[in-house]
Parts: structure tokens; C-alpha cells; sequence
């Protein structure tokens, strides 16, 4: 009879544990095959054409740059964009709006954060696209500001939710104390809320940057997929290519095992890494906080 | 003239509950005040109403008056901002801002726009030599205020407080969470802060009201049933309420 428990218990602990393990099981194989698949590209095309700024695939040019460019200018007009409106609205619904507002704004906020980016693409083809270039005069309206518009308006409900989830987190006794020695909302708000609730709306941050550089379609319909490398600010308002829409657009095309199917790999796994870098200092930041804090307690 | 004066005073919740009924107490200046009574009697609403933190709770229906020299803090014209300085709060549980011991002192003068620099450093050791808690922190000033143990906090945020120099302090149970002995200091320093400062205090015992009290009220679910000074309130009360209670017959 006691064996028996033992042995339920200990087969349910092995079935917890494998799914706990799972998670990095799975990144770890897929790290592996984009290696696999990915690494040939290095040894069959030089790194000098590599690094090069020309996409052309056809032609056997390999030039990275401009898709690594293209994705990164996007995702930086999308942070400029999602990180105020982002914090902004997170501060107006936990601190200054009336319950009944939040209450109301919360479940539109998640409805756009679940939003297909397949219909952001369109509403960004009609309407926006059309809209820029006639504002701005522009030969065509879809370019990389296009693109950073609707990227951080994707990153922008998981900016709001999570940077609210931290302020609401806040003890409302902080705002209180600071309310009673005279501090107006605005100095509390600035100067107590929002330094105590730094590394969840961190997090936020960078849960956004993560969501806006990993997403495809919508950059896909709205940058004009051409694969030019932007020199300056000036070039957000001309196409680009990012790395994600270069692999959806071309991969179902590519003789498999080709140079160029390898070389896509490749993207994927430069993906993969500024990913991970962005996971791991966005980690780093918040774990440096909580040791700080674990020393002031101690 | 009473230092404050609240008149006729009435004070009911969004969600029905009535807090506070026709309140009439006049506060005299450079006295301890003391507010007790039971849980649920309207003692921290009443304090709350008096630096106008309870704007932020969700009042329906106020009405009466409350005069602090002579002027109605009440009014729509009134600058909240200048009364909370005017009139500093200590609450139940320490609050310090999660910032250094020194910061949690100068961040009141530093919103309230306070530049001289002189007079902010001035008043960092002032204020906690007044606090009694100056010679404990002397050295570590620029440590995190979070790493003070609770009676030192208590009386940081006491601190925090009088930096301001306010004329009036609020102090809501303010030794509720401390040992024997910090309650000790905090109530000393209070003894000694009152030539200096209107003191109105909520206290969380019987026994602490009787010790601090030159003038105390008993205020039972939101009715204020007996004022008195301290000595005739906690020996010869007149009322059979606050008899019972003061003889911990309830509560």
C-alpha cells in the first residue's frame, strides 16, 4: 500500500517535472535546427557578402544588413511610439481615471492586444498607408514609419496591461504618504508610483520591444518589402524589408537544402538571438532590482 | 480661537455607509487632541477630512463646516496643496517613500519647490532631532529608508512630517505596529512637539489615550458622544457610553 503511494507520487512528480522541463527542451531543439539548418549558409557564402547591404537572392546576393536595418528602425519607431502612449495610458488608468473608465477601457485595451496583425495590415494598407502619403507627399505610403505606426500600436496593449498590472502593484499607502506632505498627483505620480513600480513597467517595455520585432504580417503588407538599408532617420519614411517578412515571403519558395533556404536559417537565427538578448537583459535589469530590494530587506 | 473648529459635520460613503453625523469639536492649538473610540467610528475619516486626504476616497454626501483659523478648508477655493503642508499626517502603518532616509525628508520641501539648499539640509537634522531619531541615523543618512526597523520608521515619517513645519499634525494610530518601547519615544516626542504644534491623535488603546490626552473625544459610529479634557474623560466620564467603554466593558 505504501509503495504504491510512493510510486503514484513519484510518477506524478516525473510527469510535473517533464512538462516544467519542456519549455527549455523546446527551445534548446529548435536553437539546434535553426543551427543545423542555418550554419551551412556560412560556409557556402563568404561573410563579405554576408555583411554586404544587397539583397538579391536570385542573383546570389546575400547582404543581411539592409533586412537587420530594416527590422531594427521599425522596431525603434514602434518603442518611440508604444513607450509613451504605452506607460502613458498604463498611468492614466491605475492612477488618474475614474473606475468606471477603467473598467470600461480595460477589455477594449485586451481586445486590441488580441487583435489579428493580419487585420492591423489591412486597416495599415487603406487607410493609414494612403493617409501618410498624402500628408507627408511621399512617392509611397508604405515605408518603414508606416510600419513602426502599427507595430506599436500592436505593442501597445502589452505595454498598457503589464506597466498597469506594476503601478496598480504600487502600495496605495506610498501615494497617500506622499499626497499628505503636499506633493501633487503629478510629483507623486512622477516621483513615487513610478520609480516603485520601475522594473515591472521594465518588463513591459520589453515584453513590447519583444512582440514588435517578432511580428510579421502586418510589417509584411504596410513596408513596402524592399530591402534598402536605412542610413538615417530620413529613411523611415522610404520601404524597408525586416528579417521576419524576408523568411514568410520567401521560405514557401525556396528549394529546400539551396543556399539561399540555408541562408534564411540564418535569419532566423539572428532573430532568435536579438530575442534573446532582449529577454535576457530585460531579466538582467529586473533580477538586479530584486537584489537590491532583497538586500534593503535583509 | 480654537486653532481648528468643525461644525455641524456630516460625512456618508458612496456605498451607504455613514461615517460621520453632525460633528461638532473645537481643536485647541499647541494641545494633544485625542480621537478614540471603537473600530468603525469614523476617527480616521474625521482625521482624513482634515488635511483633505479623504478627497481621494469616495464621498457622496458632506455637508457642515471645518475651520482652520477661521478659514474654511472645505471650500472649493481652498489650495489642498498648501493645506496638506499646513497640516502633515503619520499614518497607522510607517510609510517610508522607497527612497534614502535623507530623501525621505527633503521630498517634501523638494515638491513643495524648495530650492536653498541650506535650509533643506537644515532641516533634515532638525526634523529628526525633533523626531528623536537623529542619533540612531546620524551616520547612514544616505541608507535606504526601508532598512530602519518600525519604530524608526514611525518616527521617520514623524520626521518627514515636521520638516515641512506644519502647524497642525494628524497622527492615525501611529504606534499600532511598534513595540513598547518605540511607542515610548514616539509619545515623548509628541509630548515634547506640542508647544510647537497643534497635535490631533488617533491612539490604538484605551490606555494610550488616557496617557497622551489634554483633550479627548469619544466618537462611537460616527456619533461624537462626549468631549472632555483628558483627566475628567478617563476617570469621571459623564456619558454611560464612554464609561462602559473607557472601563473596557466594550470595544
Amino acid at each position: 500500500m505504501d509503495k504504491n503511494i510512493t510510486r503514484h507520487e513519484s510518477l506524478i512528480t516525473f510527469f510535473i517535472k517533464s512538462t516544467g522541463y519542456s519549455a527549455i527542451v523546446f527551445v534548446g531543439m529548435i536553437f539546434i535546427f535553426l543551427l543545423l539548418e542555418g550554419l551551412p549558409a556560412i560556409q557556402k557564402v563568404n561573410l563579405a557578402t554576408l555583411f554586404s547591404s544587397r539583397w538579391y537572392p536570385i542573383e546570389d546576393y546575400f547582404g543581411l544588413l539592409p533586412l537587420i536595418g530594416g527590422s531594427l528602425i521599425i522596431t525603434l519607431g514602434a518603442i518611440l511610439i508604444a513607450v509613451p502612449f504605452g506607460i502613458g495610458s498604463a498611468v492614466y488608468l491605475s492612477e488618474i481615471a475614474p473606475r468606471w473608465v477603467r473598467d470600461l477601457m480595460k477589455p477594449f485595451i485586451e481586445i486590441l492586444g488580441g487583435l489579428p496583425s493580419v487585420v492591423l495590415g489591412f486597416l495599415g494598407m487603406l487607410i493609414l498607408s494612403p493617409f501618410l502619403r498624402k500628408l507627408l507627399e511621399l512617392p509611397t505610403g508604405l515605408t518603414a514609419l508606416t510600419g513602426s505606426i502599427l507595430l506599436g500600436g500592436i505593442a501597445i496593449p502589452t505595454v498598457v496591461s503589464v506597466a498597469e498590472d506594476a503601478l496598480d502593484a504600487v502600495p496605495k499607502s506610498f501615494r497617500d504618504a506622499s499626497l499628505a506632505i503636499g506633493a501633487t498627483e503629478w510629483q507623486t505620480i512622477w516621483r513615487v508610483t513610478l520609480p516603485a513600480a520601475r522594473s515591472g513597467v521594465l518588463t513591459a517595455i520589453m515584453l513590447g520591444v519583444g512582440r514588435a520585432i517578432g511580428e510579421t504580417m502586418t510589417v509584411m503588407m504596410v513596408t513596402g518589402n524592399a530591402p534598402i538599408l536605412p542610413k538615417g532617420i530620413n529613411d523611415l519614411f522610404s520601404p524597408v524589408r525586416t528579417m521576419t517578412a524576408t523568411i514568410a515571403a520567401e521560405m514557401g519558395e525556396v528549394a529546400s537544402g539551396s543556399v539561399h533556404y540555408h541562408v534564411l536559417f540564418l535569419i532566423g537565427i539572428v532573430l532568435f538571438l536579438i530575442s534573446l538578448i532582449v529577454n535576457i537583459t530585460a531579466s538582467a535589469v529586473v533580477f538586479r532590482q530584486k537584489k537590491r530590494q532583497e538586500r534593503i530587506l535583509s | 480661537m480654537n486653532k481648528i473648529s468643525i461644525q455641524n459635520f456630516s460625512l456618508q460613503y458612496s456605498d451607504g455607509t455613514e461615517s460621520l453625523r453632525n460633528i461638532s469639536l473645537e481643536i485647541p492649538a499647541n494641545q494633544i487632541t485625542v480621537l478614540f473610540g471603537p473600530a468603525g467610528g469614523g476617527k480616521s475619516s474625521l482625521l482624513r477630512v482634515l488635511n483633505r486626504l479623504n478627497d481621494l476616497a469616495d464621498v457622496t454626501h458632506q455637508e457642515g463646516k471645518v475651520l482652520l483659523d477661521g478659514e474654511d478648508i472645505l471650500s472649493l477655493k481652498t489650495d489642498v496643496i498648501a493645506l496638506r503642508r499646513k497640516v502633515g499626517m503619520v499614518f497607522a502603518r510607517p510609510v517610508v517613500l522607497p527612497f534614502s532616509i535623507r530623501e525621505n525628508l527633503t521630498y517634501g520641501l523638494e515638491v513643495a519647490g524648495e530650492k536653498d539648499s541650506d535650509r533643506i539640509n537644515g532641516s533634515v537634522e532638525n526634523s529628526l532631532q525633533q523626531a528623536a531619531l537623529w542619533d540612531e541615523v546620524k551616520d547612514r543618512l544616505d541608507d535606504p529608508a526601508i532598512a530602519l526597523s518600525g519604530g524608526q520608521q514611525q518616527r521617520l515619517c514623524l520626521a518627514r512630517v515636521l520638516a515641512l513645519e506644519p502647524e497642525v499634525i494628524l497622527l492615525d494610530e501611529p504606534t499600532s505596529g511598534l513595540d513598547p518601547i518605540s511607542t515610548g519615544k514616539v509619545e515623548e516626542s509628541l509630548q515634547g512637539l506640542k508647544q510647537d504644534y497643534t497635535i490631533i491623535l488617533v491612539p490604538h488603546s484605551v490606555q494610550q489615550a488616557a496617557r497622551t490626552a489634554d483633550l479627548a473625544a469619544f466618537l462611537l459610529q460616527g456619533e461624537l458622544v462626549e468631549v472632555a479634557s483628558g483627566d475628567t474623560m478617563f476617570t469621571n466620564p459623564r456619558d454611560q457610553r464612554t464609561q462602559d467603554y473607557v472601563q473596557g466593558r466594550f470595544g
